[in-house]
């Protein structure tokens, strides 16, 4: 009989499991005793770091962008299609246009964060954003032509795509304008919903000083609770009212609620063995990368490695062997300080990252990392 | 045991840091002024997160009641 998996989302685990399985898999799947089902919504698959080099006119959306058919093994039945319903019970998916049900043995959802502007009053009026392509762009074409005035820059709510990258919007947005000899006309203000400036206790000890350095406000227990496009002000939960130029935002986030009426956990989020990242409430179903709620950052990275787990993890449970693979929280991450220098961390769930000293060369890994990115994509890298 | 009446209850436990907080500072965003929040975690630095947010935000920290391998947090919205 043939074991069917199914990946739900071609992000970057998605993407990445799906090559990982046609590899390992490559006997089973030659023999027709596997299939490996890959379903997204997109034909194309988005890098999406790309994003926060396009306000800084540095990228163009189109950079980040690449047809899921050619990332994707032809080993794997690519899908494009929005999955409408999950019966963890029966192990059948519905699809959307009255398509017919598909029974899995394996499902893996890697369906990603998606944004919720709306949570918060004013915020899809008043504020950008470089967390989606058309944030992105809009942000781009106001920061620009932008020289004079307040600059904020408001973390919205935890958890979120790459928690380093407001840093690095600050960071960059900072050395930019002095590039430029605008730095003294804009005052930056950074607010972050917490007592620190990042959720990491050892990042935000590293970035703090370097934002007192650099002259970037900072904003703590700053939960916004409401925008007024026309005033230009954000207010806080906690009672502080800003006023801005110019507001870039860091979105609430939310996952896909096929996951919460799956029963599969709240707000879109699975509720994981944070090591085996099985799902808690069902049976034969992995989640992975931001879907996988198991603490650790959104990021790429995490997706990368939680991949390989699940990939060898998969393998041996269709070989009839005990799946032993587990996740350690491993996390992998370049955050820019500056337009031509970069910090690095390495952590995973028993040692804490810290951050090493700034340098130029560590901004050129990033960004040759974000030209070999599509390797990795494809499971060469 | 409080006898504390609740509205909601936020089970954070197992959550890492800032989670707990941030789980009830999202239900407290979405409660009514004078509900109370019941929140469970068992991360040890929610002993110092909650008390200084909830006297930032101006909302009452009712009570904090230990339990043997986690607290709970009971937080009145202003």
């Amino acid at each position: 009989m043939t074991e069917h998996v199914v990946i739900i989302g071609g992000g970057t685990g998605g993407t990445v499991l799906a090559n990982d399985l046609a590899d390992r898999l490559e006997p089973e799947l030659d023999a027709g005793d596997v299939r490996v089902t890959l379903v997204n919504d997109d034909s194309e698959h988005v890098y999406k770091p790309v994003w926060l080099y396009v306000p800084f006119g540095q990228r163009e959306p189109d950079d980040g962008r690449r047809p899921l058919d050619d990332l994707v093994d032809d080993a794997v039945d690519l899908r494009i299609d929005r999955v409408t319903g999950i019966d963890t019970e029966s192990q059948r998916l519905r699809f959307s246009g009255g398509a017919p049900p598909v029974g899995y043995d394996y499902l893996v959802l890697a369906t990603g964060s998606t944004l919720e502007p709306d949570q918060i009053p004013g915020l899809a009026e008043g504020g950008y954003n470089f967390y989606s392509e058309s944030g992105a762009t809009d942000l781009r074409d106001e920061f620009l032509e932008f020289t004079e005035g307040e600059l904020v820059l408001s973390v919205i709510g935890t958890p979120h795509m790459c928690p380093a990258a407001p840093l690095e919007f600050v960071f960059m947005a900072d050395d930019w304008l002095r590039e430029r000899g605008l730095r003294e006309a804009v005052d930056i203000t950074y607010t972050y919903p917490i007592q620190r400036v990042h959720g990491n206790p050892h990042i935000a000890e590293w970035a703090r000083p370097l934002m007192e350095e650099r002259d970037i406000q900072v904003e703590t227990f700053f939960n916004a609770e409401s925008i007024d496009p026309e005033a230009e002000t954000i207010t806080s939960m906690e009672g502080t009212e800003l006023d801005y130029d110019l507001l870039v935002t860091i979105p609430p986030h939310g996952g896909v609620d096929l996951i919460e009426e799956a029963g599969l956990g709240d707000d879109g989020w699975v509720d994981v063995d944070k090591h085996t990242l099985e799902a808690e409430a069902a049976e034969n179903v992995y989640a992975l990368g931001d879907t996988a709620d198991t603490g650790v950052p959104n990021a790429g990275s995490v997706a990368h490695y939680q991949a390989g787990v699940v990939g060898q993890r998969l393998a041996s449970e269709i070989r009839g062997r005990p799946a032993t693979a587990t996740y350690d929280g491993k996390t992998l991450c370049f955050i820019e300080t500056g337009m031509d220098a970069a910090s690095f961390v390495e952590f995973d769930y028993e040692n804490p990252p810290s951050p090493a000293p700034p340098s130029e060369k560590l901004h050129w890994s990033k960004l040759a990392y974000n030209e070999s990115y599509w390797l990795t994509a494809r499971g060469l890298l | 045991m409080t006898d504390i009446d609740h509205d909601e209850t936020v089970d954070a436990r197992g959550a890492a840091c800032p989670g707990p907080l941030m789980d009830l500072i999202g239900t407290v965003r979405s409660s009514e002024s004078g509900d109370v929040i019941r929140l469970l975690s068992d991360n040890e630095q929610s002993l110092t997160d909650v008390p200084e947010w909830a006297e930032k935000a101006g909302n009452e920290l009712l009570a904090v009641e230990e339990f043997d391998d986690y607290n709970a947090f009971y937080v009145e919205k202003a």
